[in-house]
């Protein structure tokens, strides 16, 4: 574990370092990149505290993500073109200011998880992995064919959205912005873990009948540990469609989905930097492969099926198997 | 007018609805006697229809084609079945998702490698082509009658095998209890392959004879893919009879959905509106219909509880 700890430290010395290096050499390509994964392992770091501690099988993250990335789009569409979004119950104009827009998505993607939860936490085991899977396409088929906010051809936003006094289209300014997302998560997650909230979710995860049996109402637990979930990953859907400044169905489809799993299983199921280190490696792959062939995702695919018939548990745990050899 | 557009539409709705069947029972099967989630199961219905393809632009023969969907998909599946399926049984369903998830990145990357990135096209054979009157003023094309009679055909012999044959007997002592029949001297990997290869096999008929009236390429699977898992939760998963029944039903109403929900609307709404919220609303129906029925049954029509 001790090694796992100091792996971590120098994943955020990383995270430092590498867009800095790319402002100094004039490389503005790696800044995105890096945040491209900063935000990627957001919404890994969100479906982790489901997926990874609480054991909920989600197969529709995707639904938060694009959830957050459409409330982002649509309100900084219509503070552009000055537009109303509805006049009834209550005026409602859009905003380009981020400081609006997150509460709006944290309390959306919450809404969202919410009803989601409720309905598909009825069901356990492949019908939980199904429904959500089916509550994701729901909107995925929504986005696509409803034509006020481009449809199938998505929809973008001609400046990324603004804080006071900070210029976000500087691509530098705009990572640290991320990165300080990110450790925002990372400390409420590692708290949520190590609080007795945790220790109950994490229970569940392994028998549930026995914390029903001393007085826990699992269902409660299992709901916040989804709406808490579904609300992160929405975040970076927010943070996702500034970075790219365009939103499309696309990020609502159920490979997105897939691939939010794949940074969690790659990296480590429920460590708290797992999800980071997985959206870096594939991250990182899709550059390297794709720079040498352009059927990368076969290898892509390789390396997925090895990694779950033979590690088995991410790459953190090689880092944690060294030391007990050491011993 | 109105009428005979229905009834157009509900044929359009149950063609649809047995080629989901096709793909929903190899499913449902696998899932049933295995406890496999098998998302790889729509690289068999594009593996099907690529070996089509290939086969009728060699030998300009759509029977030959057919045959070869279901050998192609059916090899494809023994082989995928000895090499990475097997270690997955005992796994948890989050290791199957993840695993043949990235074996639908392997297939479809290597299909594309070796055929390239262009759709293919399969041509319906000459007796198939044209239309065929039904009723009085009701005429409807022949080949999509043709897939309507395939998928009963295939229904059929589907029940015959599980209810009449030995193999049968083995596929339904697996799904009730795997140990018992180990135990009893059945070679279980055996039954395993057999089943995955058939279940791949009905998957790879059914993208050859979608292939021939859409066009053969790749990721073609998926979205079909996803339509056979709502049906085989709103059937109840491990059912056939749950398959056949929740294939027709998420056939009919994707097909009447889109078609009429904004008609229906225009009653009630401005034409323009009417059109884009009906049409909407009309590609979710199914999704909307599996999440009532999960919350009223949650383990489908016909699963067990």
């Amino acid at each position: 574990m001790i090694v796992e700890k100091i792996f971590n430290k120098w994943i955020l010395v990383f995270l430092f370092l590498i867009p800095v290096l790319g402002f100094i050499f004039e490389e503005p390509y790696y800044i995105t990149l890096t945040t491209k994964v900063v935000i990627l392992g957001i919404a890994g770091i969100g479906l982790n505290l489901a997926l990874g501690y609480c054991g909920l099988i989600s197969f529709g993250h995707a639904a938060f993500f694009g959830l957050g990335g459409y409330v982002t789009g649509i309100l900084s569409f219509h503070a552009l073109n000055s537009e109303l979004i509805f006049s009834w119950p209550f005026v409602t104009s859009g905003s380009s200011e981020m400081l609006v827009i997150w509460p709006i998505v944290i309390l959306s993607s919450a809404f969202l998880a919410l009803i989601i939860g409720l309905l598909s936490l009825r069901t356990t085991g492949v019908y939980f992995i199904m429904i959500t899977l089916a509550f994701a396409q729901m909107l995925y088929f929504f986005a696509i064919s409803w034509p006020n906010y481009g449809g199938e051809d998505g929809l973008s936003i001609y400046m990324r959205n603004s804080l006071p006094m900070i210029n976000t289209m500087d691509p530098l300014t705009f990572y640290f912005i991320c990165l300080c997302w990110l450790l925002i998560v990372i400390f409420i997650s590692a708290k949520l873990i190590n609080s007795s909230f945790g220790m109950a979710f994490q229970a569940i995860k392994q028998n549930e009948e026995r914390v029903k049996s001393v007085g826990i109402e699992t269902f409660k637990v299992k709901l916040l540990v989804f709406v808490i979930s579904g609300t992160i990953t929405g975040l970076a859907g927010s943070l996702y469609t500034d970075l790219n400044r365009f939103i499309s169905p696309s990020v609502l489809n159920w490979q997105m989905s897939g691939e939010i799993m794949v940074f969690v299983i790659l990296g480590g199921i429920a460590r708290l930097y797992g999800p980071l280190v997985g959206a870096a490696f594939f991250i990182v792959l899709e550059q390297t492969l794709g720079g040498y062939t352009e059927n990368w995702q076969f290898w892509l695919g390789l390396i997925l099926i090895l990694e779950i018939l033979y590690v088995r548990t991410g790459i953190l745990s090689l880092f944690e198997k060294k030391l007990k050899y050491e011993k | 007018m109105t009428s005979i557009l229905f009834f157009e539409q509900l044929l359009n709705g149950i063609q649809f609805g047995t080629m989901l069947f096709l793909m929903s029972a190899g499913l449902t099967l696998i899932f049933g006697v295995m406890g496999l989630i098998n998302l790889a199961h729509g690289s068999f219905y594009m593996i099907g229809a690529f070996s089509a393809a290939l086969i009728a632009s060699l030998t300009g023969s759509f029977w030959l084609a057919l045959l070869a969907s279901l050998s192609g998909a059916a090899i494809a599946g023994v082989l995928i079945e000895i090499i990475i399926i097997r270690r997955l049984y005992r796994r948890d369903h989050l290791d199957q998702v993840l695993a043949t998830f990235a074996l639908i990145l392997l297939l479809s990357e290597g299909v594309r490698w070796c055929f390239g990135a262009f759709p293919l096209y399969l041509d319906i054979p000459e007796n198939l082509n044209g239309t065929l009157p039904i009723l009085d003023d009701i005429i409807y094309s022949k080949y999509r009658l043709f897939i309507i009679f395939m998928g009963l055909l295939i229904a059929t012999g589907l029940y015959i095998l599980i209810t009449k044959t030995r193999l049968g007997v083995r596929i339904r002592a697996g799904q009730n209890d795997r140990q018992m029949i180990s135990a009893l001297g059945v070679d279980i990997s055996k039954l395993y392959t057999i089943v995955f290869a058939l279940g791949a096999s009905l998957a790879g008929l059914a993208g050859a004879m979608i292939g021939a009236i859409q066009s053969v390429e790749v990721g073609m699977g998926e979205p079909i893919l996803i339509l056979a898992f709502v049906v085989i939760v709103i059937g109840g998963i491990g059912s056939i009879k749950g398959a056949l029944i929740g294939s027709i039903l998420v056939g009919v109403t994707d097909t009447i959905g889109r078609i009429f929900l904004p008609e229906l609307l225009k009653i009630f709404m401005e034409p323009a509106s009417a059109t884009s919220v009906g049409s909407s609303i009309g590609s979710m129906l199914i999704y909307i219909l599996m999440a009532l029925i999960l919350i009223i049954k949650p383990s489908g029509l016909f699963g067990k509880t």
